[in-house]
Order: C-alpha cells, then structure tokens, then sequence
C-alpha cells in the first residue's frame, strides 16, 4: 500500500468515525431526561410550544438531525439555549483558545518537567535518586487534579502571591491551570521517559561506545537519548488532546472560560446544540491528533504502513 | 561565606517583590466595584432572564420606575418615574416619568419605550420566564396567552411621552414595589429592531456595543463563564451622583473558587460561601462575613395526590418532627432563622401566624391520627433533592429526625440533577421534595399566590376551596391592615393543611470587602449600585 493511500484509508475512517459520533450523541442526549426550558419557574405549555418553535425544537428528531447536520456541513452550530443570544460557534470561538493555551503551556510544563527528570533518573538508576523521583511521579499520577490544583493554589496563590487563584482577564490564573494540569503529565512522561532510556542504555552498541572511552553524560545524550526519546513522541499526540479537552476540572477551579466548562454545563443545562457542537470539536481534535500519530509512527516504522 | 548569607536573602527578596498590589486595592482606587456574580448570566435580555445573577447585572444596566432604597426596603426611590399616584381602590396608576431621563445613545426615555417593553415580554411569542409577573396588568395574561390579539386591550398607555397609565387586574396597593421587579424594566425599541424581530429570542441587540440601556452603568464587554463589565453611562440623568466608575460581575461557579478569590483579593464581594467555611469566618468574628435576613422560605413540597402524603395528619406529624432550630445551627450554619410559617415576616407589616414548631409529642399524636400504629407501618417513600452537598445535608438530617421522632425507617433520599429534578417535580412524580422560594418583591402574596389551586408554581396538586376564597378577597382589598388580615386568615388554612413543610428562613450570606460602602442589609438583597462607593480603609 502506498503513502497516498495510507492517508486516504486513515481519513476515511476519521471521519466515519466523526460522523457515528456526532450523530450518536445527537440522539443520546435527547434520550436523556428533562428540557433546555425547564426551570424553578414553570412556564405555561403555550409559551414553552412557542419557545420550541423559536429554537427549532419542535420538529421530529430526524428532521432536526438532518437540518442540524446540513447546518453543520455549512459551519454553523446553531443556537445555545442556556447562553441566550449566543450561538454554538460564537461560545466555541471564545472557549477553544483558552482551552488550547492551557493545553499547549500544560504539554510545555509536562515536557520540560518529565524528560529531564526521566533521564537523571535513568542516568541514576537504582539509587535512592532514581526511587525518590520515581515515587514523586507515582504520586503526581495518582493523586487527582481536584486534590493537587487547591493545594497549590494555597501555596503559590495565596500564601506566596505568585499567582491568581481565580479569573481569566488580567489575571495569571491560567498558568497556574496550566501548570497544574502539565504536572500529571510530566509524572507520567517521568516514567515513560526513565522506562526507554534504560532499555537503550542496556544495549549492546552503548557499551562499545563506552568502552571508546565516550563519557557517561557524552552516551546519555548523543547516542541514548535519540533512541530513548521515540515512546514519548508518539505519546504526544494523545496527551494533547486529553491536555486540551480533559481541562475542565481544572478550568471549574481557577474559573477560566474554556471549552471544558461548557461541555459540562451544557450537559446539565440540557443545552443540546452546545453538547453536540462541544462533543464535534473535542472529536475533531482527538481523531485529528490520532491522525497526525499514525502518520508519524507509520513515516518511523514502515511495518505500520504495510499493516495499515 | 558571603555567598550563603546572600543567596537566601536575594531569593527572599524576589519572592517579596512579586507581591504586588492586589487588584481589589487597585480597583478601589479606580472606583471599580468587582463582584463575584455565582455562575454565567443566561441573557442581559430583561424579557429572557430570571436568575439572580442575571437580575443583578440588569440593575445596573436598567432602571425601572421606581427603583429601590439603598437601605430601607419600605421606600419606593423614584426611577424613571418622578412621581405616581393610584385611585383610592389601587387599581389605576399613574406614573408621571422625569424629562432628563435618557438611553446611553442619548435618546430620550419616554413612556412609550416602557409600553413597548410590556407587550414584548407579554407578546407569546417571546416566551418569557417572567412574563406572569405582568399579568398585574389588566388583559395581560390574556395577551401572553394568546386570547387576546391586540395589545391595545392591555392595562397600559402611554398619555403623551412622559405619562404612563397603568390599569391592573386587581387592586395592589403595593404596585410600586412590583414595577421595581426586572421584569418591568423599559427596553430600547430601535436597538431590538436593528436586530431583529421585536420577539427574536437570540439576536445581537444584547452584546458589547450593541446594548442600549437607560441605567446608571452601560454594557462595556460580556466574555461567556468570565465576566460582564459594566461602566458609567454618561447619559443617565443622575449620572453626577453615581460614585463607582464600573463594576465587574465576575461569573464564578465554584463557591470555593470564588471564596479563596476573595481571600486573594481578586473581588471586593462572593456571592455566597460555602456552608463549611462559615464556621471558620464566624469564630474569627470576620466583619467580612455578613449574614442578613432575606425574603425568602426553604420548604418541602408534600405530593397530596399520592399516599402516604395525601393524608393531612401524616404531613403534620412530619412537619412537627423536624427540629428547625438544629438544622439552622448545625446544618447550614448561616444564621438562618426556624420557619414558623410559609411567609417570612416582613418590615413592610405582615405578620404570618405562628404554627410549626418542633413539636415530636404533638408529631406522633398525628401519625396516630393518620392510622400509623408505629412509624415502621408507614410504606417506604422518599424525599427528592437537586444534586447539592447542602440540600443533601439537610434531607439527611430531616430523615434521621423522622427516624428518631416517629420511627419511620423507610424513607430514602433521592437526587436528580436541575432539570430532571424540575421535570419529576412538575410531573407530580414525586412524594417530598425540596424547594426554596425567594419573593419577587415585597410583599405576602409573593408567597401565598402561587398555593391558589393550578398555579403553575404550586405543584403539589393541593386545592383548598377556602384558601383560594380567601386569597381572591384580599386581592379585593385596598387597606393594608385589612388585606394583611385576611392574607393572614389563608395563610393559616396553608399552615393547617401543610401542602407545604417549611423549613427556615434565607439568610444571604457573603463575604464583603471593608472598601464597599453604602452595601446595607435589604430583604431582597436588590442593592442600587448609584449609591455604593468604594473606600480604601486599609487592612
């Protein structure tokens, strides 16, 4: 099988899959119980007819799912319900950069943290250095983010004033998201990192170039690190989109305005066009992100390629 | 040597120089009044809100025609209006509106902008949570429910451009306090229309830029779950007497979020505080803590259509059994106070009568009464809350109650998150369920209302021939004395039947910074913004 093809093959599937997912959850959320209009004051059934009408809610299901789908086709995601006056499109477009910015500095933090701490460990292996941080990282991947963000708000926010604990303008809240949410990333890079590099460092060809008389730090990283780097990489893909789409805890406690919140309270709201236009954009970025991998791991590996 | 010593010292230095100044002492001195607003606004549409938050930006954008007091709840501050008058019998008003009122574009507000906006919150079309609030208005529900075609039938004229005419369906001596409601402010037409349709429910009338407002403070930027920023309108008629330059309604959801940015110092003000952290501000004796009586009741709605709750003595004997005092003390710790009736009392004069108290000898005469033996007799129901860690707390608490009181085991607690809480609640689907009401002005029928058989808020399928006479005659009675007596009469025909178990009354409890002045204690907690200003009284 050739590139091209490869590429055709993957997308198609891609976008099969976009489609079973944007149409399912279009269903689902229907199915769920209560309405975008119920709330503490009732409205009478004329009014909440007409309130129906206005948000195109009256229709049957698959009529609506094929106007919604054409209107998507188009780029419009309709109108939210629980954000009045805003449109799906209008909410993503203030939500998704944020989202993105925790994301990437998150991915940065996790990078800059994980790697070098996964080689010092490895470089020191079996030492109470290697234990010390391997058991820091075992930490950062267990404890949960709701547990790890209120302490280090008290700490770097409140008692050390570093940062803001809350608000997005003029605030640096959102770094303080950010680098939170890298932590449990970078613990597991730590790991992922020290696991590869002792594999390499094991082999056969780093001895010879010791007994060269290259230096330990020379081997480490001229000829380990290349080798040891690969598992990581293709981990990135995946670890992006969870950075940029599994931020809502995050985003719930330094209150930012990303997309995570609105996934969330789209779903109690019953906002239905906002979960289906939240749902469409995380798919989006996950198939993409998967594509993007296995493009890469198929241009590293060609045995994926002829698997393909 | 030198170096150990200096090392730290340097370091210690920068870790000072990053505490800057903290942005609440920033925004005292712009004259900036940040406040934490709980969660997202769903509209600055007057005719599509109905949350509090939502209420609390509009206050500052909208003025109404009457507005209220910064401190005494009894006085009706002229808004728009300068003055009005009623016929002795309180069904005709007149408002005579002031002349230098103005829009932030500078048009002028006249009465006609006022008669626009009721028949666009009463126009079906636009589907308005709020719009049963007009229905004060004489033909105003049969407009909003589409009998009546011409608005023209509705109880509101404009005479010329400065005098409105209002004629009600039935007397409301304290109409004045209702027309304060956000429901009853003026919207500007030509903006609507540059828009859209009159009832388009999301056109772009209301964002940044667009919005024109008659208000002490006009729209400067609205970021979705981020804030809403108001500023000064240089047109507003009494715009020399208004101290802040701006406020900004942060939306923070999370109560602890929103908490540890107080303690930051990132608000001057919370919207509210999380029940176990109240205990800490309280022993402290933080003055930042306040605790203010408000106009609302935590109830429990009882489904009388369906047993073991259709029968009256079983609801007695529940509403006997719960020990109120022990639930305000240790439960929600905000100084809430016990609910003795349905109504809380008011300074405007009601006073309701005085019937639930903790009572158990009195509970298990009733569930005797009721044909319970023993309390393990009475077949398993449950109590319905919306997810919540207080209303949780609460029903656990009320359940042990009945468990040691009148020995009824099987009762479970069950949560439903918001919407299908409101839809199992509506659908009478329910036995017990947890409810809270906040008076949309002040006055008892805020309260009492909405029990008249098939009211759409009274969802308990209770219908009580007396209560609902007696509810029509004082809608008859223009004097107060009179009308609080017989308002007094159903509400204990309420307190008998029990349809309802209340539970306490509301206190707000926030955290207020030093800085904030003029932000006095008001039942419904409508603070006016013109009158707040902000002081730097150190720390």
């Amino acid at each position: 099988m050739d590139t091209a093809r490869y590429i055709a093959s993957r997308l198609g599937q891609s976008l099969i899959a976009l489609f079973c997912i944007i149409a399912v959850t279009f269903f689902l959320v229907r199915l769920a119980p209560g309405g975008p209009f119920l709330d503490e004051k009732k409205i009478p059934e004329h009014l909440l007819e007409n309130m129906n009408r206005a948000y195109g809610l009256d229709k049957p299901l698959p009529i609506q799912f094929v106007r919604y789908f054409g209107n998507l086709l188009r780029g419009d995601l309709g109108p939210s319900t629980g954000n009045k006056g805003y449109s799906v499109n209008e909410v993503i477009a203030q939500g998704l950069p944020v989202s993105l910015g925790i994301g990437f500095v998150g991915l940065a933090v996790a990078l800059a943290l994980g790697i070098p701490i996964g080689v010092f460990a490895a470089a020191n292996r079996n030492t109470w250095i290697d234990h010390g941080l391997m058991a820091l990282a075992l930490l950062g991947i267990c404890l949960p983010t709701f547990v790890i963000a209120p302490l280090l708000a008290d700490l770097l926010a409140i008692r050390l004033g570093w940062f803001d604990v809350a608000l997005w303008e003029g605030s640096n809240a959102w770094l303080l998201g950010a680098i939170t949410l890298g932590l449990f990333y970078a613990a597991y890079i730590a790991r992922l990192t020290r696991a590869s590099m002792l594999d390499v460092l094991n082999q056969d060809f780093i001895r010879t170039a010791r007994a060269k008389g290259v230096s330990f730090l020379g081997v480490l990283f001229h000829h380990a690190f290349r080798g040891g780097i690969g598992p990581v990489v293709s981990f990135l893909g995946p670890a992006l989109a969870g950075l940029i789409s599994g931020a809502f805890v995050i985003e719930t406690i330094f209150g930012l305005p990303g997309l995570g919140q609105h996934f969330i309270k789209a779903a109690t709201n019953r906002d239905y066009l906002l979960i289906n236009g939240t749902v469409t954009v995380f798919a989006v970025l996950i198939l993409f992100m998967n594509f993007v991998v296995d493009l890469v791991q198929a241009w590293l590996d060609p045995r994926v390629r002829a698997r393909g | 040597m030198l170096r150990r010593v200096y090392l730290p010292l340097a370091l210690f230095a920068v870790l000072v120089g990053c505490r800057t100044e903290r942005k609440v002492d920033v925004a005292t001195r712009d004259g900036i009044l940040l406040l934490g607003n709980g969660g997202e606004p769903r509209a600055l549409d007057p005719h599509l809100v109905s949350a509090v938050g939502d209420a609390n930006i509009l206050r500052a954008l909208f003025e109404g025609l009457v507005t209220n007091h910064p401190s005494d709840d009894t006085i009706h501050e002229p808004g728009v209006a300068e003055r009005w008058e009623s016929n002795p019998e309180a069904t005709e008003w007149t408002f005579y509106l002031r002349r230098d009122a103005r829009w932030s574009n500078g048009d002028p507000v006249t009465a006609h902008d006022f008669v626009y906006a009721f028949s666009r919150i009463l126009d079906p079309g636009m589907a308005s949570p709020y719009a049963t609030m007009l229905y004060f208005l004489k033909n105003g529900e049969a407009y909003n429910s589409g009998k009546l075609k011409d608005f023209g039938g509705v109880g509101a004229k404009a005479v010329g451009d400065y005098e409105l005419h209002c004629s009600l369906a039935y007397p409301a001596p304290y109409f004045p306090d209702v027309v304060k409601h956000t429901s009853w402010l003026p919207v500007h037409q030509a903006t609507i229309e540059k828009f859209g349709a009159k009832t388009a429910p999301f056109t772009d009338w209301q964002k940044p830029g667009n919005l024109v407002s008659n208000g002490a403070f006009q729209l400067e930027s609205w970021r979705i779950n981020a804030s809403v920023k108001v500023v000064r309108n240089p047109y507003y008629w009494d715009a020399k007497n208004v101290s802040l330059r701006g406020i900004n309604f942060y939306a923070i959801d999370n109560v602890f979020t929103e908490e540890a940015a107080f303690r930051n110092g990132l608000i001057h003000y919370t919207y509210s505080v999380p029940q176990n952290l109240i205990p800490r501000y309280r022993d402290s004796h933080d003055p930042r803590l306040r605790s203010e009586t408000y106009a609302g009741v935590y109830f429990f709605r009882c489904n009388v259509t369906r047993a073991p709750t259709d029968n009256a003595d079983f609801r007695r004997a529940l509403a006997y059994a719960i020990d109120q005092q022990v639930i305000v003390d240790y439960v929600t710790m905000g100084g809430q106070v016990p609910a003795f009736a349905f109504t809380p009392p008011s300074e405007a004069g009601y006073q309701p009568p005085s019937v639930i108290a903790y009572d158990p000898d009195k509970a298990r005469e009733y569930l005797k009464k009721a044909g319970y033996e023993k309390g393990s007799d009475v077949p398993e129901f449950a109590i319905i809350i919306n997810t919540s860690e207080a209303h949780q707390s609460i029903a656990v608490a009320i359940q042990d109650m009945w468990k040691k009181t009148l020995g009824i085991t099987k009762v479970k607690i069950e949560n439903q998150e918001w919407k299908v809480f409101q839809q199992t609640v509506q659908d009478l689907n329910y036995s017990v369920s947890r409810a809270g009401w906040i008076a949309d002005y002040v006055d008892p029928t805020t309260f009492l209302n909405m029990w008249v058989t098939g009211d759409s808020n009274n969802e308990t399928g209770w219908s009580n021939a007396t209560y609902d006479g007696l509810i029509r005659e004082s809608a008859q009675l223009a004097d107060p004395a009179a009308r609080y007596a017989k308002l007094r009469e159903a509400e204990a025909v309420l307190l008998d039947e029990l349809p309802v178990l209340p539970v306490y009354w509301y206190t707000r409890v926030y955290l207020l910074s030093p800085d904030v002045q003029g932000w006095d204690p008001l039942l419904l907690d409508n603070h006016p913004y013109k009158h707040i200003r902000l002081e730097s009284v150190g720390r």
